[in-house]
């Protein structure tokens, strides 16, 4: 049947068919909609652990006992995950197991840009890339059986134009596939040196044959073209442009495995034009391997190693006229994103910004705090490197009664836990607030370890952030309501005033999950109003001042409240 | 045929995925080959969004460029005059006339444009401006911007009007049909395909 599905959606599709049986991920844009999608197909378990690497070394396991196995991941997630991912490499697999990274090139929802072929190479791991939705599908079932035939763990690299487009896709049947029977094996599976060492040849000897695979495969293609003057090396959403500009006029070598990449074919390819201009997001990673292979190409002269392509970018670049376009005459208003009316994570973020504390910060909604008005972060490097930062910076003499960290309940679940561990093992006066909004926000509202409900919806185990904190060695643990902006300050105070560790949990559920119920919008007076703009220095996007006056939106605001607290002349009201 | 580009373009919360998924259905269900390309995470908390859909014989990029689309729908004015370079210059823009203030004209460091649908039909640029926040509570909820302004781009369309409602009816929950069916077709009359105030 054909049907248009998210690139993502295809993969989940691509999943299902080939009898995958298990998924483990964490969310992050944008490969969360693989796992989310994954999910709905009953045949598939699917689980969020708490961060990449378990999630890997899960699917591991599964593959391990004989069920066909996925991860799935954004590309620093990667990172995370990329102490499993070198040693799988060496064991291989029981039954196949694919891994799916997304890049963000052009840094839609990502705080770098790395390119996650590198991670392909470094692991010694065949990569495929696809191209559109329908690829998506197809690369992720013969990324199975590329897994079982090699011995190996497959990365599928997926990226926010492809994981995030619709295409049309033509579904197939669930290929039942049967659970491998678990051998002990310990020169395989145990990787001690001994073992280990008798493995990585087996390792270069499998990149061998691979390479013998990418010449053949099918995966990696030439469309053929008339005009031979110029012939283009490209994969993923570069192909796409490619093609756009130039239709079927010029050669174009597709290639689907971008690791290992084929010599043979290049060679080939490149004889038959007169000039070889290789199209890549991010690295010159394929430009590389043709100078190695002896083949001269035009790349990175071209093109920057940096952000994200586009139509007439490619055009341009490769000597094209772009259309014309109309522009108005005015200077138009950046509109960047911003917290949500009734955003839990505001308030607490005013009280830090009043009391002019040094915040380590993390990864998720709350990075928005960083944004004016509140602007009241001074970091934001990893998930996790919030609470572990915050350590460092104490124990090298900063000064703890000034400075704390924030970290979101999902972010601390990840990678915040160790080191709060640290900060108690290690014994500094670090003040550590989690910002428990009971929900993953910004990937789009994923279930995670604290909230009670696991990936299909159905309650489980819920991890008590409370006893969890004390039971580390963490003697002070208390919550306040980020609503109440008096607790929040007085809590603030009192726990960097003293000379110990101590957890602050600022607990409200996101204001976007449906089963929070608002008191409804405030109402303004602009009677009382005297133009001050208190009320303006929280940021909320509910509040504006017309004519002078302080106006609330009412389709915006939930009533938080939070507002009110910030007139001193009773000008806002609670309806 | 060559490969048509529409926008639509809002501020995220808006509701900008729905529309793009019907019109990706009811295209597709006409044999078109059909891309549509949305931006999920950060940029969705009350930023800019912007979501392309293509079609044609064969669409190769999922995305739209400047001076690309034929028509852009536009939920917001101010986000009408941001992706006014997308539109071809013979190309249409659709836009609601309701103002949503951006975090810098909120904190004060930049000022809305005044009169942008002048800006914006000064430029030349075919321009169907209108209320479509007032049409969408005439229906029965606000929430219904997204399909009064759909309504309005399907009479630049070939296809019939019950093909559309059919595709709704398949399309969104079946408490909302209705109240969706009758915004459709409020900015489905806004024009019967005439544009009320052409450029030069």
């Amino acid at each position: 049947m054909k049907t248009l599905m998210l690139g993502n959606q295809a993969v989940a599709r691509g999943l299902y068919e080939a009898g995958c049986g298990f998924v483990s991920s964490y969310p992050g844009t944008p490969s969360t909609e693989i796992t989310e999608e994954a999910a709905i197909f009953e045949e598939i378990y699917a689980e969020w652990a708490p961060n990449e690497k378990v999630a890997m070394e899960s699917a591991f396991g599964a593959s391990l006992f004989g069920v066909r196995s996925f991860c799935g991941m954004k590309h620093v997630g990667l990172n995370v995950a990329a102490d499993p991912l070198f040693t799988i490499s060496y064991t291989g697999v029981n039954a196949g197991m694919v891994i799916a990274v997304a890049d963000d090139p052009g840094m839609h929802s990502s705080q770098n840009e790395q390119d996650s072929r590198h991670y392909a190479i470094a692991a010694k791991m065949p990569m495929l890339e696809p191209a559109d939705s329908g690829e998506a599908l197809k690369f992720t079932k013969k990324a199975f059986e590329i897994s079982e035939q090699f011995d190996t763990a497959v990365l599928l690299r997926m990226c926010t134009r492809i994981a995030h487009s619709q295409s049309v896709v033509e579904t197939g049947e669930r290929t039942s596939s049967e659970v491998k029977e678990y051998e002990k094996n310990g020169a395989k599976y145990i990787m001690m040196p001994g073992n280990a060492i008798k493995r990585h040849p087996v390792v270069e000897e499998r990149t061998r044959l691979l390479i013998g695979f990418a010449e053949e495969t099918p995966l990696n293609r030439v469309d053929a073209g008339k005009d031979t003057s110029v012939g283009f090396i490209t994969s993923g959403t570069a192909y796409q442009y490619v093609k756009e500009a130039f239709g079927d006029t010029h050669p174009v070598l597709k290639l689907g495995m971008v690791n290992p990449l084929p010599v043979r074919k290049i060679i080939d390819f490149s004889k038959a034009v007169d000039k070889v201009i290789v199209v890549e997001e991010l690295d010159g990673i394929i430009e590389n391997h043709c100078r190695n292979i002896g083949v001269d190409v035009t790349g990175k002269e071209i093109f920057p190693n940096f952000g994200e392509f586009s139509n007439n970018y490619v055009a341009e670049k490769l000597g094209l006229e772009s259309g014309k376009f109309r522009k108005v005459g005015a200077v138009i208003p950046a509109r960047p994103p911003v917290m949500c009316a009734g955003c839990p994570h505001r308030g607490l973020f005013y009280v830090l910004k009043k009391n002019r504390l040094t915040v380590l910060g993390d990864i998720g909604c709350y990075t928005l705090g960083a944004v004016p008005p509140l602007a009241a972060v001074d970091s934001t490097i990893c998930m996790g490197a919030s609470v572990s930062g915050l350590h460092g910076f104490n124990k090298a003499g900063g000064d703890s009664r000034r400075t704390v960290a924030v970290i979101g309940d999902s972010t601390f679940m990840h990678s915040g836990v160790t080191g709060l561990i640290n900060i108690a093992y290690n014994e500094s006066s670090s003040t550590v607030i989690i910002l428990d909004n009971s929900i993953t926000g910004m990937t789009g509202h994923q279930q995670n370890p604290t909230t009670g409900f696991n990936l299909k919806g159905d309650p489980c185990t819920k991890i008590d952030l409370e006893a969890l904190c004390r039971s580390i060695g963490i003697n002070r643990v208390r919550v306040v309501d980020p609503y109440n902006l008096a607790e929040c300050d007085a809590a603030i105070k009192e726990e960097t005033a003293v000379d110990e560790p101590s957890v602050i949990i600022s607990r409200r559920p996101c204001a976007l999950l449906k089963y929070v119920k608002h008191p409804g919008p405030v109402i303004s007076d602009s009677n009382k109003c005297r133009s001050c703009k208190a009320c303006m220095q929280i940021g909320c996007p509910a509040i504006s001042m017309k004519e002078g006056k302080a106006v609330i939106d009412n389709t915006l605001c939930t009533g938080c409240g939070v507002c009110i607290q910030m007139c001193r002349f009773d000008a806002i009201k609670s309806r | 045929m060559t490969t048509q580009n529409i926008m639509i373009v809002g501020v995220g919360g808006q509701g900008t995925l729905l529309a793009s998924k019907l019109l990706g259905r009811i295209l597709l269900e006409h044999g078109f080959d059909v891309k549509v390309s949305e931006v999920h995470g950060m940029s969705q908390r009350g930023g800019s969004v912007v979501t392309y859909v293509r079609f044609g014989d064969k669409v190769f990029s999922p995305v739209v460029d400047r001076g690309e689309a034929d028509y852009i729908i536009s939920f917001e004015l101010l986000e009408a005059a941001r992706w006014l370079e997308y539109l071809r210059p013979d190309g249409l823009m659709i836009s609601n006339s309701q103002k949503i203030n951006p975090m810098p004209v909120i904190t004060g460091v930049a000022e809305y444009p005044d009169d942008l649908e002048g800006k914006i039909s000064g430029t030349g640029a075919r321009l169907i401006c209108y209320d479509a926040l007032s049409l969408a509570e005439t229906a029965g909820t606000v929430k219904a911007v997204n399909l009064v302004l759909l309504g309005t781009l399907s009479a630049f369309f070939d296809f019939e009007e019950s093909e559309w409602l059919d595709v709704i009816g398949k399309s969104v929950p079946p408490k909302f049909i209705e109240v969706n069916k009758k915004a459709f077709l409020l900015g489905r009359k806004i024009t019967n395909g005439k544009v009320l105030s052409a450029g030069n």
